[in-house]
């Protein structure tokens, strides 16, 4: 089914473009969040960016090759890795402090 | 326009809407939730791309891992329904400002590049991804691979470690005192 459906058509800077805006989308919720586990699913978001990002240079550039498969590969086993310890991470914080908000988390400011 | 064209533009418009909705809902439920569309859209997208194994990849471990994950600790450390609070508007004034900014200078930074010719393309199936993540040789992937590796047991190890359970001091001198 899905072997069908790929053409050259759509242009490159089409589907860069929505990686560039994917990656600002995470972004602005970076930016503008509070709450830890959001400001962490804002960084999903643009690691997820950043792989179409990959996968698209991947086909439309060095098709002969697939080193933008396997950096997209990568990506996607650091970001799970960094998923899990920020979580704990988060837990640990909301254990000690009952709160997840960034700006409640000042134990280290002096 | 063609099938394959209206098939993009349909899963770029969902990864965006969705993407932009996970930024911006009050409920942190239903961010979680839209962030999950968000990543099935791109899973989707690899799908369009003809990259099976890595749109398989990316829903097993984004959409069936870390979007579990994070709906655990959501139940873990909020009570569901309660709205976020929302941040001053000045910063989301700066932070729209900014990221507007990025987009179009990036955008218009590749819209005038004149990228190279693309080459013949390989069949890239799960069996080429086996041979060359093991492979020593030219072009092999065997390092990087023993380095995720190597990661990941230390994020495992920092995680257990990080979120055992530390004992209060008080119990701690009792029980010292008690095996005295």
């Amino acid at each position: 089914m899905f072997v069908i459906l790929y053409s050259m058509e759509v242009k490159m800077s089409y589907i860069l473009f929505v990686g560039f805006a994917l990656f600002f989308i995470g972004a602005y919720g970076f930016l503008t969040r509070r709450n830890l586990i959001t400001m962490l699913m804002s960084v999903e978001l643009m690691l997820n960016a950043v792989n179409i990002n990959f996968v698209t240079f991947n086909k439309y550039l060095h098709a002969d090759k697939a080193n933008g498969l396997f950096f997209t590969l990568f990506i996607i086993t650091i970001a799970a890795a960094e998923a899990a310890v920020a979580i704990a991470i988060i837990i640990n914080i909301y254990r000690k402090l009952r709160s997840i908000d960034a700006e409640d988390a000042d134990t280290l400011k002096w | 326009m063609e099938v394959s064209t209206f098939f993009f533009y349909l899963i770029s418009f969902l990864i965006l809407a969705f993407g932009i909705l996970t930024v911006t809902s009050k409920k942190i439920f239903r961010s979680a939730i839209y962030l999950l569309f968000t990543l099935i859209n791109v899973a989707a997208l690899y799908f369009y791309f003809e990259y099976n194994f890595i749109a398989a990849v990316q829903i097993v471990v984004y959409v069936g891992g870390i979007v579990v994950l994070i709906l655990f600790s959501l139940f873990l450390t909020h009570q569901v329904g309660s709205d976020l609070p929302s941040s001053p508007l000045s910063r989301k004034i700066f932070a729209v400002l900014a990221c507007l900014f990025g987009l179009g200078f990036s955008f218009f930074l590749t819209k005038e590049h004149i990228f190279q010719k693309p080459a013949e393309a390989i069949d890239v199936s799960m069996k080429y991804f086996g041979k060359q993540m093991l492979n020593y040789g030219d072009g092999g992937f065997v390092l990087p691979f023993e380095a995720v590796s190597v990661l990941l047991l230390a994020a495992m190890i920092g995680c257990i470690a990080i979120a055992l359970k530390t004992k209060q001091p008080n119990n701690r001198t009792t029980e010292q005192q008690t095996i005295k």
